[in-house]
């Protein structure tokens, strides 16, 4: 994962190679201090000599500001690096998923989505500006104050070479057995998300059932379960301080007692045994800092995953075969032998077998129930998704051949759960064709019959929706979606359940008004029969088959389901109806 | 020597969800706050004593160990001078196992406080996520209508977070710090009170730069903060649309928008970042100033041979004007943290604040046994009769049968207090009655049902229930004899049995099956996987609208009491499927006094009674046949040249 994932910091290397030399030259400094502090105890403070401590006292206050210096640039650019790492990061994620099929989007589904490009690219950011700090700092610390005590007493030296290993062998021990537990007490969390985030969603049904106290015991599990879990894990983890402690500690005493003897034999200078006990300490900070990495990884590894599963996500439809220059030339239609499932590993195909033939410019409408997957068939069309097997024809050409922006520039659909975007009615409009004019743009909105709804906002076109169209009622929601994909002037019009909202009369007008735009092949899934009895031809569906084809009054009379259907809503609506 | 102590760097605490570092927040009332707060972590105010206690001698271990440098220096010094070797030696030991003694007990603290601190930071956080859930479900409708479902989602996720981070860490590292700063100060002054004064003015710079870092870098939070929630929108609105960006072939334009925006994040958080980096550096080095500073000066009263001041004294002192500024910095990294909690901390309060559903209703439902004679007796066990328990005076009730019948007597209500959505509304639904609602959008059916079971409760009028004022009765056996069938249906994780279960818990699996066979989900339910062992998920996505509705009739139907309220329960189902439940739906409504709001008006056609509402009127009631005759409204809504949904 990280192989994939690193490469994205590679535009702001720049930054993090400044930052690694400004961290190395603050190092640098800083490990050098304690051995000036001890030259000012030996030979200044024990020695007597003023003037060589004012000397070294001023070297080292020139050294802090040269090191406060290199201090604020590596944070300056870590920062820089570790955000454009970040930037970068996002950036890559939300163009996958720019390029994702539907099947893409199906199988991560959008509330995950949405989580890999928020919280965990925050989390990754922020731990990657950590590691950048800490890996070089860490190091690069450890080996230079060995280095140094090793200068100041070889022997002395040796206590934390005993110390050291010991410490970092029961850190790393710790990180392993942590990591499991860590992975555990992340699965109850996102348990632990769920469970509440359904008892929001249904607050009626559980208000209407009278079931909080149900709702409390569930909720009582789970609470108990994460808190159970993150006991376990972080028990293990603080066990990091006191062995950083005891470790400090124990070489400080062993220091003083061999140094001491060491000193009274003339062969070590008080200053000395105060140098290398900061130099002990700066090792064993290093490995703190190294292990404080090692958990910090634990924790970003779920989000580095999650987003490296985006961007493995291969986009299951490409057109890099397509014919650039190929334009739709009609809206011709024809499936052959055209079978689809969902996932290869399903067993049953949700489409078996369709093989029809649509004219340019006919109208036909789609009937069939609940999960007869005319959904399904009618986003083939655009290649929402490809066929599993068989092939699809559109103005001549099988679909593959056209670019995908070709294709769907000409093949126009509604969508049943259609979204408007934040911003102004005009601005949602313009996604249909960015250039359109004032007077296309008006013509459309008549075709929709949305013109006159809008027009009695005050401000018309310039009506600011919110997010997701909050302020439009269902019917004028989809009119206003309609009037886009108008915009669009496709050679093929497709309107799956889109027109479920809009009063009958309504209904008709804008099938009356669409009728009159001959080039374009319309099809049209609905639940009302009235809305499609005037189209050319009509498909009944049934369980991902085609189960009659014909007009109305044919079908009416040879098709038991459509008949079956007529029937149940003609004791409705449509009896007396005005359609 | 030591200069490093009980605060070394911990590791960090696992963090549940990420956006730490990125918030920038300020309570209104911290003082309050704060009391409040404290007053959970209180609840366990043994184990939190414990905790200080050892924090504080943990603390003080590392000051007195490097007050131990003193004596064994100064003992160093007359070995040299004397040659007395032997004694100097053993008396170096005998310090050296004195100084080994505190440091174990330091550290041996530090692991007992950390331990202990686990405990009491999960169970504060246990307790206030407990308290916040239980509340909620108390709450009224009214309050989660204000509200999304991600913003009360960040109560129990960002804001307990930040909460954790504070009573986990901050409390512990604050009294350190405090104790390890008083410590170091106390040491210094009584070490040399003149090199104290030097120190004290280096501490003056300090705080003055922890200040303006603390204000630079609060600017740029402030920033990344509205950042990251422009991103966070953008990100929501444009992947919930993903496929019409695809249909649209939007998807340049908007990988351009989002660069943009992506861009101001990138700036804005480069800035914050940088000056929360910027603030180690800073002190370290200024603790390396103070001590050069500190050591020349020292150096140069030692030289000039004054009384008060001898190396030994200056070698440990020094040593202390090295362990000060690391408390420091961290007191100040600590200090956003804390106030970030507070405001967290604020919010959960103010949810626990808001005040319950009202239930003064003293009338509840008891199982009954009517008697040859008409008289009613309670009964402990089901019965299958149920009936109404008026508390009378000296221990006395009566009781009444629980029929379902619904009347409302000149209803007015309004939502916001200002616009009424009901007016003068009165209405009866007599035992066994199927009573349908029709109107526009916001003309009010669902506001009727809503106002039935108390969902809201009115502000005019009287709605009474087998003769009783509802608010007379006890909510919950109030709900307990209706059941209602939304349009939006809501399952939950869980088997498919489990979710019909929900209506009746104690229900056997055969109770469930029938429930399902009524609504015709049985048959699409024995072809799933498992059957009815299939696990839900996400609010049953992998089933389709129209299935989860026939799921969500048979919850109802296992419920079986004598009101039924039906809004839009098979808006989804297909009329062919429609056709097919309609038995099932039949039998389901038999003896029942039942409100059915639909859209679809072939549904609603078989009612004893329809009532059309308009603008919170009641405008027309009356048969299928009456209204169609009347050539009003419904008929207009019948011949479909009115908007309805």
């Amino acid at each position: 994962m990280i192989r994939k994932i690193l490469p994205l910091a590679k535009k702001y290397s720049f930054f993090g190679i400044l930052s690694a030399l400004s961290i190395a030259i603050e190092v640098a400094i800083e490990v050098r201090i304690p051995f000036l502090l001890s030259k000012i105890i030996n030979n200044g403070i024990m020695g007597n000599d003023f003037e060589l401590v004012k000397t070294l006292g001023l070297k080292m206050i020139l050294m802090a500001i040269i090191s406060l210096f290199f201090g604020m640039l590596a944070s300056r650019f870590s920062a820089l690096f570790g955000t454009g790492f970040g930037f970068e990061c996002r950036k890559a994620l939300f163009a996958r998923i720019q390029d994702f099929a539907f099947s893409n989007i199906d199988k991560f589904g959008t509330p995950s989505l949405i989580t890999r490009l928020t919280s965990d690219t925050n989390m990754l950011q922020i731990v990657f500006m950590m590691v950048v700090r800490i890996c070089v700092r860490a190091p690069l610390m450890f080996v230079m104050a060995i280095i140094y005590a090793v200068k100041i007493n070889t022997r002395l030296s040796a206590v934390f070479l005993l110390v050291a290993p010991v410490m970092a062998i029961s850190i790393i021990l710790i990180g392993r057995a942590a990591h499991p537990r860590f992975r555990r007490m992340f699965e109850k969390y996102d348990g632990f998300n769920l469970s509440i985030q359904e008892n929001l969603a249904a607050v009626r049904v559980v208000k209407a059932f009278v079931r909080a106290r149900h709702e409390k015991e569930k909720f009582e599990a789970s609470n108990n379960e994460l808190r159970e879990a993150s006991i376990f894990a972080e028990k293990l983890i603080i066990l990091n301080g006191p062995i950083m402690s005891v470790s400090m500690y124990s070489s400080i005493v062993v220091i003083i007692l061999l140094g001491s003897r060491l000193i009274v034999r003339g062969l070590l200078a008080v200053g000395d045994l105060s140098a290398i006990i900061s130099y002990v300490s700066q090792i064993l900070m290093s490995l703190m800092m190294i292990s404080m990495i090692l958990v910090m990884s634990v924790m970003a590894k779920a989000s580095l995953n999650r987003i490296g599963e985006v961007l493995d996500e291969i986009p299951a439809i490409s057109d890099d075969a397509a014919d650039k220059s190929l334009r739709v030339e009609n809206g011709s239609i024809e499936m052959k032998n055209v079978c689809f499932k969902y996932s290869l590993e399903a067993e049953r195909n949700v489409l078996h077998n369709i093989n029809v033939k649509i004219n340019s410019g006919e109208t036909i409408g789609i009937i069939g129930g609940t999960g007869s997957a005319k959904t399904t068939l009618v986003q083939l069309i655009p290649r929402l998704y490809d066929v599993t097997s068989g092939e699809i024809f559109v103005g001549g050409h099988p679909i593959k051949e056209y670019t995908l922006e070709n294709l769907r520039n000409s093949v126009s659909m509604v969508l049943q759960n259609n979204v408007l975007f934040s911003g102004t009615i005009g601005d949602n409009l313009l996604w249909g064709d960015e250039n359109a004019s004032d007077e296309e743009i008006e013509k459309a909105c008549e075709t929709a019959q949305a013109l006159s709804f809008i027009r009695s906002f005050p401000d018309g076109f310039d009506t600011d929706l919110g997010q997701g169209g909050v302020n439009l009622s269902g019917g004028q929601k989809q009119r206003l979606t309609i009037a886009r994909a108008l915009l669009k002037k496709p050679k093929i019009l497709i309107l799956d359940d889109s027109t479920s909202a809009i009063d009958t009369v309504t209904d008709k007008a804008l099938r009356d008004a669409l009728n009159k735009q001959k080039d374009i092949t319309r099809i049209i899934i609905a639940q009302r029969i009235a809305s499609v009895t005037d189209a050319d031809r009509i498909i009944v569906l049934d369980d991902g088959k085609i189960n009659g084809i014909g007009t109305h009054s044919q079908l009416l009379k040879e098709n038991e389901i459509y008949k079956e259907v007529y029937l149940s809503q003609q004791e409705g609506a449509n009896k007396n109806g005005a359609a | 020597m030591a200069q490093h102590n009980s605060t070394a760097p911990k590791a960090a605490p696992p963090k549940g969800k990420p956006g730490m570092n990125m918030r920038f927040e300020r309570p209104k009332d911290a003082r309050k706050t704060f009391g409040r707060l404290i007053g959970y972590i209180f609840k366990q105010k043994y184990s939190l004593f414990l905790v200080v206690l050892l924090v504080i001698i943990s603390s003080l271990s590392g000051v007195t160990g490097t007050y131990m440098l003193k004596p064994i220096v100064k003992q160093l010094e007359i070995a040299l001078k004397n040659g007395d070797v032997g004694s100097c030696l053993s008396k170096i030991s005998f310090y050296l196992i004195l100084l080994a003694v505190v440091y174990l007990i330091g550290a041996a603290s530090q692991y007992i406080y950390s331990r202990i601190m686990i405990n009491v930071s999960h169970k504060t956080l246990y307790i206030i996520r407990k308290d916040l859930f239980e509340h909620l479900q108390s709450l009224p409708l009214e309050f989660f209508d204000k509200r999304t479902h991600g913003e009360l989602m960040s109560r129990f996720t960002n804001d307990v977070d930040t909460i954790r981070e504070a009573v986990s860490q901050g409390m512990v590292q604050a009294v350190s710090s405090l104790v390890t700063v008083a410590g170091t100060f106390i040491m210094m002054a009584v070490l040399s009170p003149v090199l104290l004064c030097l120190v004290l003015v280096m501490l003056a710079v300090m705080l003055f730069s922890v200040k303006i870092i603390g204000k630079k870098s609060s600017s740029f939070f402030k920033k990344q903060q509205q950042a990251v929630g422009a991103v966070n929108g953008y990100i929501e609105e444009h992947i919930e649309g993903q496929k019409v960006v695809k249909v649209f072939c939007r998807e340049e334009m908007v990988k351009e928008g989002f660069t943009k925006i992506n861009e101001e994040l990138r700036k804005a958080s480069a800035g914050a970042q940088t000056y929360a980096g910027v603030l180690m550096p800073v002190m370290g080095n200024l603790s390396y100033l103070n001590y050069a500073a500190t050591a020349t000066l020292g150096a140069a009263l030692i030289i000039k041979g004054v009384t008060f001041l001898d190396i030994a004294t200056l070698v440990s002192f020094l040593q202390y004007t090295r362990q000060f500024s690391q408390p420091i910095t961290q007191a100040s990294q600590q200090f956003n943290n804390m106030l970030a909690a507070l405001a967290g901390a604020e919010r959960i309060f103010s949810i626990l604040d808001e005040k319950p559903e009202n239930d003064d209703g003293g009338v509840t439902l008891v199982n009954a046994v009517v008697e040859d004679d008409g008289t009613i007796t309670e009964c402990p066990d089901y019965t299958g009769t149920w009936a109404w328990k008026r508390p009378g005076l000296d221990n006395g009730a009566s009781y009444t049968l629980l029929k379902g019948d619904v009347r409302f007597y000149n209803v007015t209500f309004s939502y916001d207090g200002k616009k009424d959505v009901l007016s003068d509304v009165s209405l009866y639904a007599k035992p066994g009655e199927k009573i349908a609602l029709v109107g526009s959008t916001g003309a009010g059916k669902t506001t009727v049902t809503n106002l039935l079971n108390r969902f809201y409760d009115i502000s005019e009028g009287t709605i009474t229930y087998d003769g009783i004022d509802i608010k007379q009765i006890k909510k919950d056996d109030l709900r307990f004899s209706l059941a209602m069938v939304l349009q939006d249906t809501h399952l939950f994780t869980g088997t498919v049995e489990e979710n019909i279960r929900y209506g009746k818990l104690n229900a056997s699996f055969e109770e469930v099956k029938s429930a399902a066979c009524l609504a015709n989900a049985d048959s699409f339910i024995t072809r799933l996987p498992e059957g009815y062992n299939t696990v839900l998920t996400g609010d049953g996505d992998n089933l389709s609208q129209g299935q989860r509705q026939l799921l969500s009739i048979a919850r109802a139907a296992i419920a079986n009491p004598p009101v039924l309220i039906l809004d839009e329960a098979t808006s989804s189902i297909d009329t062919r499927t429609e056709k097919l439940i309609e038995k099932g739906m039949d039998k389901l409504m038999e003896g029942k006094t039942v409100f059915v709001i639909a859209h679809r008006l072939s549904t609603v056609r078989s009612s004893k009674a329809i009532l059309v509402l308009e603008n919170g009127k009641i405008t027309e009631r009356g048969s299928h046949e009456e209204l169609l005759a009347l050539k009003g409204k419904y008929y207009q809504f019948y011949t479909g040249s009115l908007e309805l949904s």
